[in-house]
């Protein structure tokens, strides 16, 4: 016979249940949603949460309309005035707007700082199940650390053009173009997305912050950088079942019509009246798949959208660990990893260009506009760049005959990525450069790499050695550059892409 | 002209044709059935729904064999199965996870003792493994040959040339230490609940690891002998870590698939609808086969993958066989001991399953689960089949192949593939008709209820396939998946005849390669490999020595 809790302690447990609602994430709360989300009763409702307000554990809005949050209330999950701060609260991590359903979800308690948010690094203890997910089903990815700026007005175009390498007289309302941006020096600071939202209206994604840096090559013009990194949310959903998750868990939207790079609006959920999404048919997977943008109050919904129409998919929630797998088998470049932003490289050896980054096909030095940057590249293009970017392979039979050497079979899979640089080598010779993202793919079964070279030693097909560890030694592997990406389904660019489209 | 004939497309006939083409061969790959693969093989039996429909994972398929024949460019994708759940009865259970602390606390539950000693029992078996990894790269005749040239300097009976690297593996078998040597004897020759008795005291955990041992096997983990196919499982590995297991994407059809298309882009050709009668013999040498439409294909060298009783019986005219070794050869290979004990049912279902244990969708379901909750449980189930009967309560390996690819199901549905032990290849009473058939069936979904309560309505189709329908839908004669049992008597050496243990047969020009050959048993393409290379070896031989016995491309 299931227990009945005495009638005096359900009231302690519904109160303090309704007390939890309140934290600093969720400030506030209407009496019906608190109801509603608690399965009480309003007036029932009511009554408990008078007493908590009597008691000066909540308080009520300035407009008194809803509870509100009470800074220092016991049980209300903040942390006390810290005296080493001097009476100010410490500086907490960020959580991203989807926090409270991540966090529900990480199994393993295996947590990372992106920017300063907590994100999971892999919800379960080992990170291949969701890097399966996204290469064999759909994988959900909480990249909302982004940082985000909105750039309006009628010279949106115009400093967008001037700052970057890409040409933007041709951007299109609709479209996401990739781009560089450089420092006067032709030096990269940052690759980045920019959504064209509308005419005058563009929405810039960074990985590190930026806005200084608009602001200041937009003095003069009639245009507003503003600074929206903390009210969006971003979920990238990923692989070849992305495009039927997001077909069922939003309205409005034609996924069969939206080409890569596409941009479009429409609504969460399956009815009319779901709250606004801008759906991107971008990634960083190198996989078919979808970016949503969605406004932070509404990030909880977007979350149990996807996640209960990607129930039938195999979808599962994928932390960094995985993200950083497929975008080495996609060949696509992380800064500060696989070169280093000019804003903070000390010395000029670290810096790169666009071209020597692997990100030369984003510079447009034909564009009519100027742009920063632009003199120094041109003189690059003649000279042609002193590096450059290579995907490196090391095949199994290599693998095989280093392990051997200490009579083991190659220990290589089940690895994360590795971000620590290694030298390359010419065969046998002189360092040529360095490898700064590579793994073992379990897809491919092959060592891939991302490596900056001397030029000469950049050709498709030059052999190399890439240093490797092997038990405690450290030996070299023979590699051969290869085409990037390493892995790049059909799907991930199909027009109406359908399951099964690789097959 | 065509230079080789591979009988079987199977994955290993297409393996064999595979090696031979990329050495430029003029490779055709005759098929009985209407499709490639034998047992490894997809369908679609109803619609929407894609069963793997006998063999169900991989692990045993060798690393040369995938990156010689580049199959991940031509289709192969492995995902893994990490994991292993042993449901037992009051909703309790036996959980073994990639995480190898959280599998120790899941086993110390039911014992400390055993939960730690797992770590040593898995470093032993992976040394095992390492050593088996050896052994499979050479031919038997060669290893015992380089062996015989170690310990006695007398092999000369053996027509073989050691290569460098199979005197290096038979140094590394003779220089094992002893502990090593003794595991392997008694893993040749002892029950693997005996064996596993040596480091465990739990019942359960005993009889989940022994689930490996009776796979594909008229054997008990009681019986004498078990214990060799628990390590023929465990030699298995995906990318160089021992005892993992992949889900090809697609089902097993799809490596069937892959090795074919390795083949084709070296110009093997494969006709399926083509059933071979009989090899063609010209001056006391395999000359081509001649059809069953009467139809003679010639080339200077047949390799079949069918098992013995093909291969060997009905394939060859004993009169044929030089030497008056026909006839011995045809009555050894009927006398090979190749019952069926396995049955496979695939059900197509409404939903997950809920098992007690653990009912909500998770991890777990992506791995292996397994019924085998005692040995007693698993000793009774084959008790029944010693006495000619199915087991009413039988051992059951399932895997959720669309958890690991949504492709296999519409969405929200799902197939569950079942292996199911033990359904003798002929009943005492009656025969596998419909009703029986439908009877064993009901055992297993009765079984499975046990565990996941209300499975039964879940169930929107079935498919029951036993041993007879093992041999006429992949070709096996009696429908032991392989192709003959794994056992002392018949491995090495011995494996499928003494005098075709290494390949070749008494005739010249005809060859084995399939699971019946040694190390065969599995989704490997291990034994056609090696014996490709020993067909590619002969026909060098024979072109340097100016044309003798074998015909040169």
């Amino acid at each position: 016979m299931p227990r009945r809790a005495p009638q005096g302690t359900q009231a302690v447990q519904r109160a303090l249940g309704l007390l939890r609602s309140f934290t600093p994430e969720a400030p506030e709360h209407r009496l019906s949603e608190l109801a509603a989300a608690h399965g009480l009763h309003p007036s029932t409702a009511h009554r408990l949460l008078g007493v908590l307000e009597a008691e000066g554990l909540i308080g009520r809005s300035p407009d008194s309309q809803a509870y509100r949050w009470m800074p220092g209330a016991p049980g209300a999950g903040d942390a006390a005035p810290s005296p080493r701060y001097n009476g100010l609260r410490p500086l907490e991590p960020l959580r991203t707007p989807f926090h409270r359903r991540t966090a529900a979800l990480c199994e393993s308690g295996a947590w990372r700082d992106w920017s300063g948010y907590t994100c999971v690094e892999t919800y379960e203890p080992t990170p291949e199940r969701e890097y399966w997910a996204v290469r064999n089903a759909a994988g959900l990815i909480d990249v909302s650390p982004l940082f985000k700026y909105e750039i309006t007005g009628a010279d949106a175009v115009r400093l967008l053009d001037r700052m970057m390498t890409r040409d933007f007289s041709k951007s299109q309302t609709g479209r996401v173009m990739y781009t560089s941006w450089c420092n006067e020096d032709g030096h990269l600071l940052q690759d980045g997305n920019v959504q064209r939202l509308a005419r005058e209206r563009f929405l810039v994604s960074a990985a590190e912050p930026c806005l200084r840096w608009f602001e200041d090559c937009g003095w003069g013009m009639d245009v507003e950088v503003r600074d929206v990194s903390e009210e969006i949310g971003v979920l990238a959903l990923q692989g070849p079942r992305a495009r039927a998750v997001a077909e069922a868990a939003t309205t409005g939207l034609d996924f069969g019509a939206m080409r890569y790079f596409d941009l479009a609006a429409g609504e969460v959920g399956s009815g009319a009246g779901g709250a606004p999404v801008t759906v991107t048919r971008t990634g960083y997977t190198g996989d078919l798949g979808y970016e949503f943008w969605v406004a932070a109050e509404h990030a909880e919904a977007l979350w149990d959208a996807l996640v209960e129409a990607g129930r039938d998919h195999g979808l599962l929630p994928a932390g960094l660990l995985a993200l950083d797998m497929v975008r080495v088998e996609a060949g696509l470049v992380l800064i500060d990893v696989d070169y280093v932003s000019a804003s903070h490289a000390e010395i000029e050896v670290l810096k790169a260009t666009p071209a020597e980054a692997g990100l030369g096909f984003t510079v447009k030095l034909d564009k009519q506009a100027d742009f920063v940057g632009r003199r120094a590249l041109v003189l690059e293009r003649d000279r042609g760049p002193a590096w450059a970017m290579v995907g490196l392979e090391v095949d199994w039979f290599e693998l095989e005959r280093l392990w051997s050497e200490i009579d083991l079979r190659p220990q290589v899979v089940g690895q994360p990525a590795s971000r620590k640089p290694t030298p390359v080598f010419a065969p046998g010779g002189w360092q040529v450069g360095q490898c700064t993202s590579r793994f073992f793919s379990p897809l491919l079964k092959k060592y891939v790499g991302l490596a900056t070279v001397h030029a000469d030693a950049a050709a498709l097909g030059t052999e190399l050695d890439v240093e490797v560890a092997v038990g405690y030694g450290r030996r070299r592997a023979r590699a051969r550059v290869v085409r990037r990406p390493f892995f790049n389904p059909a799907r991930k660019t199909a027009v109406d892409p359908m399951p099964g489209v690789d097959e | 002209m065509t230079d080789a004939i591979v009988v079987g497309a199977g994955h290993n006939g297409l393996v064999a044709a595979a090696y031979l083409a990329r050495a430029g061969l003029d490779v055709v790959v005759l098929e009985s059935s209407p499709e490639i693969g034998g047992a490894t093989r997809s369908q679609e039996a109803f619609p929407g729904f894609r069963f793997s429909v006998f063999s169900y994972l991989v692990s045993l398929l060798r690393p040369e064999v995938i990156h010689e024949l580049d199959l991940v460019r031509h289709g192969l994708l492995l995902v893994p199965t990490a994991s292993t759940l042993n449901p037992l009865p009051g909703g309790d259970c036996l959980f073994r996870e990639a995480d190898p602390q959280r599998t120790y606390r899941h086993i110390a539950r039911h014992s400390r003792r055993d939960a730690e000693a797992l770590f040593e029992y898995k470093l032993e078996m992976r040394r095992m493994g390492h050593l088996m990894y050896r052994l499979q790269r050479a031919a038997p005749d060669e290893l015992a040959a380089a062996i015989g040239d170690r310990v006695a300097e007398s092999a000369e009976h053996l027509d073989v040339e050691v290569s460098a690297e199979v005197a290096d593996i038979a140094r590394y078998f003779l220089d094992l230490p002893a502990e090593r040597l003794r595991g392997f004897v008694q893993m040749l020759t002892m029950s693997s609940a005996d064996f596993l008795g040596q480091w465990f005291e739990s019942d359960v955990l005993k009889a989940a690891l022994s689930s490996s041992s009776i796979i594909g096997s008229m054997l008990s983990p009681r019986t004498p002998g078990s214990a060799y196919v628990l390590l023929h499982h465990y030699m298995g590995e995906v990318d160089g870590v021992y005892r993992e297991w992949g889900f090809q994407k697609g089902g097993t059809g799809a490596v069937a698939a892959t090795i074919a298309r390795a083949a084709q882009s070296h110009g093997a050709e494969i006709r399926t609808h083509s059933p071979v009668a009989r090899v063609l013999v010209s001056d006391r040498r395999a000359a081509g086969v001649v059809l069953a439409n009467g139809d003679e294909l010639r080339a200077g060298v047949v390799m079949s993958s069918a098992a013995p009783q093909i291969s060997l019986g009905r394939l060859l005219d004993p009169e044929d066989v030089p030497g008056g070794a026909g006839a011995g050869l045809v009555e050894r290979a009927a006398r090979w001991q190749s019952g069926g004990c396995a049955g496979k049912v695939n059900l197509a279902i409404s939903g997950l399953p809920r098992f007690e244990c653990m009912p909500e969708p998770g991890p777990h379901l992506s791995g292996g689960i397994t019924i085998a909750p005692g040995l007693d449980y698993v000793d009774r189930a084959y008790d029944d089949a010693k006495y000619g009967g199915f087991s009413e309560r039988p051992f059951i390996d399932m895997i959720i192949p669309s958890v690991l690819d949504p492709d296999m199901a519409p969405p929200g549905k799902h197939v569950l593939s079942c292996f199911v032990q033990y359904a003798p290849y002929e009943l005492a009473a009656g025969s596998w008709d419909e009703g029986q058939r439908e009877a064993f069936g009901d055992a297993v979904v009765r079984t499975l209820a046990e565990y996941a309560p209300g499975i039964e309505d879940q169930i929107l189709h079935r498919q029951v396939l036993v041993p007879p329908d093992i041999e006429a839908i992949a070709g096996i004669p009696g429908g032991n998946i392989f192709h003959g049992e794994l056992r002392l008597s018949q491995l090495f050496l011995l494996r499928p005849d003494p005098a075709a243990a290494a390949f070749r047969t008494p005739l010249p020009g005809y060859y084995l390669c399939g699971s019946s050959t040694q190390f065969g048993g599995g989704i490997s393409g291990g034994p056609a490999r090696l014996a490709a290379l020993r067909v590619l070896d002969d026909l060098r031989t024979a072109d340097t020595a100016g044309g003798g016995s074998a015909e040169a491309p």
